[in-house]
């Protein structure tokens, strides 16, 4: 595993054949050469299918609220509980996942003989421990509303999706280093933004003391994003000279 | 030089063996490597699924080969593992998918010149036509729907231009049949190249079908819909080619010489070395496999594999750029219908696939919808626009 990238037998671009390129160009009978499409034709398709579209899916209904969830779940009567529920969910699975996520990036940052300044296991392994806090507490939150921390909302499910791409980067063994810290760099951002959200919705539903711990998790967060920021921008301009 | 099944016993059996690192390898390098390295691995992953596929019907059929076939089987299994699990992780359902008509069409072309029957040749150069429109779709489709360039994957060895449009490749079932050869008269080619190419469409249609519905857009779930339609066509289309009076020893000794041969023509052009070793193993394994078949086939059948194929296979099809083929086949050809087993004239087309056309198409046509309009350029349609800006 190498740390950044190289010059080599790329071959991918038209630069190495332009006869082919001239000749795919030239003598082209049945292609159309007209003006290329407005789009209309595929904004149609889309719209009609838009238009016809039913959710990914729902809130599960809560189960019964006991004891000290009744404080918090009482609070949101008149409101509607399954915004923050969704907002929940789809921050704990956000969680978890940079769990495991974190766990990738620390294997991969052993394989590599290059080290950062400033970059280490321990670091990683503190910020992996601080997301399955995260985690935790948030499943928590989800119980003390009466909602059950084990479903799939449809925030969940469509963050899983975003994540999809950002997760095969960190997992892939060829992806090295500064291309798996700009993945890690990016669910950060996205992660930032969502916990800021998150606060403000918090206050919003009167849980006080919910806005209250997720303004620390923001707080580890923040941390983890200029962290992520630093050593990528290490790594990039680290090769440059 | 071509190869000869009786040369080498092979690799036994027994000593075909795998761990799951041997199964797991690097991948190919979708950036360095060429092209037709990844169409080779392509290719041998349709004819080793081939091979599963037929082994369990085959066993369906036969009490007695249960167990024969499933030594063999197993074996083929995990050899399709370990070609298969070459395509690196980077390389997105619609680059693969754009990569599996450039197998179609460059394996197609090549196998089209070489096939000594004039009619199964026809055969091969009508669905090279169709497979040489659904890559110009589905390149409209990358370009248009992801914003990206489908001749990073193509490498400029094969055209993105249209072909006989998919729109009208829609037909009855009774129009996709066609004339079987004769099992005792038609050149091993015939054979060769018939078995490779159901193997080549087969997987392909059964790719469409997984990866269709994995899309988002509306635009692109119905574009797979459409071209994984005309795949099974296809299917359809080539397996008539094949005797239907064939045994099923004989069909499982035909399947193990063109696996044997279709390794060979990959041994001897692969370009990436570590590759190449993989293909002169999994010759090895073929040899191995045949003799194991033709040991069977002689003790049942009381007939010389010879009969079925010589021990001296014809040369390997070469893999290469087929543009000057193409083109002209598309000059020619483009306009031709299939009418029962026969190919006619457009004016002559079939007025029952017209009719079955017209109502598949009549909310629209994906194909059609998609690349309106379309014309690649380097970069991608996106770049005559900012270009112009």
């Amino acid at each position: 595993m190498e740390t950044g990238t190289k010059m080599g037998m790329n071959k991918t671009g038209v630069q190495t054949s332009p006869i082919d390129v001239d000749r795919m160009l030239s003598d082209s009978p049945r292609s159309a050469k007209t003006t290329a499409s407005d789009g209309a034709g595929i904004a149609a398709v889309r719209t009609s299918y838009i238009t016809e579209a039913e959710a990914v899916g729902t809130i599960p209904m809560p189960g019964t609220v006991k004891g000290a969830a009744k404080t918090a779940a009482k609070k949101l009567t008149g409101r509607r509980p399954e915004v923050l529920i969704d907002a929940l969910g789809a921050r704990l699975a956000f969680e978890r996942s940079g769990v495991r996520l974190y766990e990738a990036v620390l294997t991969k940052y052993q394989a590599t003989p290059e080290k950062l300044p400033g970059m280490s296991a321990e670091q990683l392994t503190h910020f992996r421990d601080e997301e399955a806090q995260h985690y935790k507490m948030l499943a928590d939150c989800l119980q003390s509303l009466g909602a059950d921390p084990t479903a799939q909302t449809p925030g969940a499910d469509i963050t899983g999706v975003e994540s999809m791409g950002l997760m095969k980067v960190i997992e892939d063994p060829r992806a090295n280093l500064q291309q798996t810290l700009h993945a890690l760099l990016v669910l950060e951002l996205a992660d930032n933004g969502s916990w800021e959200l998150l606060i403000k919705l918090a206050e919003d539903m009167g849980q006080d003391r919910m806005a209250q711990a997720f303004r620390q998790a923001l707080q580890n967060e923040n941390e983890h994003l200029m962290h992520v920021r630093q050593w990528h921008e290490q790594c990039v301009r680290g090769q440059a000279t | 030089m071509a190869l000869s099944l009786l040369d080498s016993r092979g690799t036994p059996l027994e000593q075909q063996r795998f761990t799951w690192k041997d199964l797991v390898q690097k991948p190919i390098s979708k950036l360095d490597d060429d092209a037709f390295t990844r169409v080779r691995v392509i290719l041998m992953n349709g004819i080793e699924s081939e091979a599963v596929r037929f082994s369990h019907l085959c066993a369906r059929m036969n009490r007695d080969l249960q167990v024969p076939l499933a030594r063999v089987r197993r074996i083929d299994h995990h050899q399709e593992t370990m070609v298969n699990w070459l395509l690196g992780p980077d390389h997105s359902p619609i680059e693969t998918t754009v990569a599996y008509e450039q197998v179609a069409i460059e394996v197609t072309a090549a196998l089209a010149q070489q096939e000594p029957d004039p009619y199964v040749a026809q055969a091969l150069r009508f669905a090279l036509l169709e497979d040489f429109d659904h890559l110009y779709r589905y390149s409209a489709l990358m370009d248009r729907i992801e914003g990206m360039d489908p001749n990073n994957i193509l490498q400029t060895y094969t055209d993105i231009m249209a072909g006989r449009p998919t729109a009208v490749e829609h037909r009855m079932p009774e129009d996709d049949v066609r004339k079987p050869y004769e099992r005792g008269k038609a050149h091993p080619l015939t054979k060769l190249n018939a078995m490779t190419l159901v193997a080549g469409e087969y997987q392909t249609r059964d790719y469409y079908m997984h990866f269709g519905p994995t899309f988002a857009d509306p635009v692109a779930r119905q574009v797979y819909a459409e071209i994984a339609s005309i795949e099974e066509q296809h299917v359809t289309h080539y397996e008539s080619l094949i005797d239907p009076n064939e045994t099923w020893l004989e069909k499982w000794l035909l399947h193990e010489a063109n696996e044997a041969w279709n390794y060979y023509g990959c041994a001897q052009q692969e370009t990436n070395p570590r590759i190449k070793a993989i293909w002169e193993r999994m010759l090895d394994y073929e040899l191995g496999q045949f003799q194991f078949a033709a040991d069977i086939f002689k003790n049942v059948e009381r007939r010389d594999p010879a009969e079925v194929i010589p021990a001296q296979l014809p040369d390997p099809f070469p893999y290469k750029s087929n543009r000057d083929f193409v083109r002209q086949a598309l000059r020619n050809e483009v306009d031709l219908r299939a009418k029962g087993t026969e190919f006619v004239p457009l004016a002559e087309d079939s007025q029952a696939s017209q009719q079955y056309r017209n109502h598949m198409n009549s909310e629209g046509s994906p194909t059609e919808t998609v690349a309106a309009g379309y014309q690649w350029v380097p970069g991608g349609e996106l770049w005559r626009r900012v270009a112009n800006v």
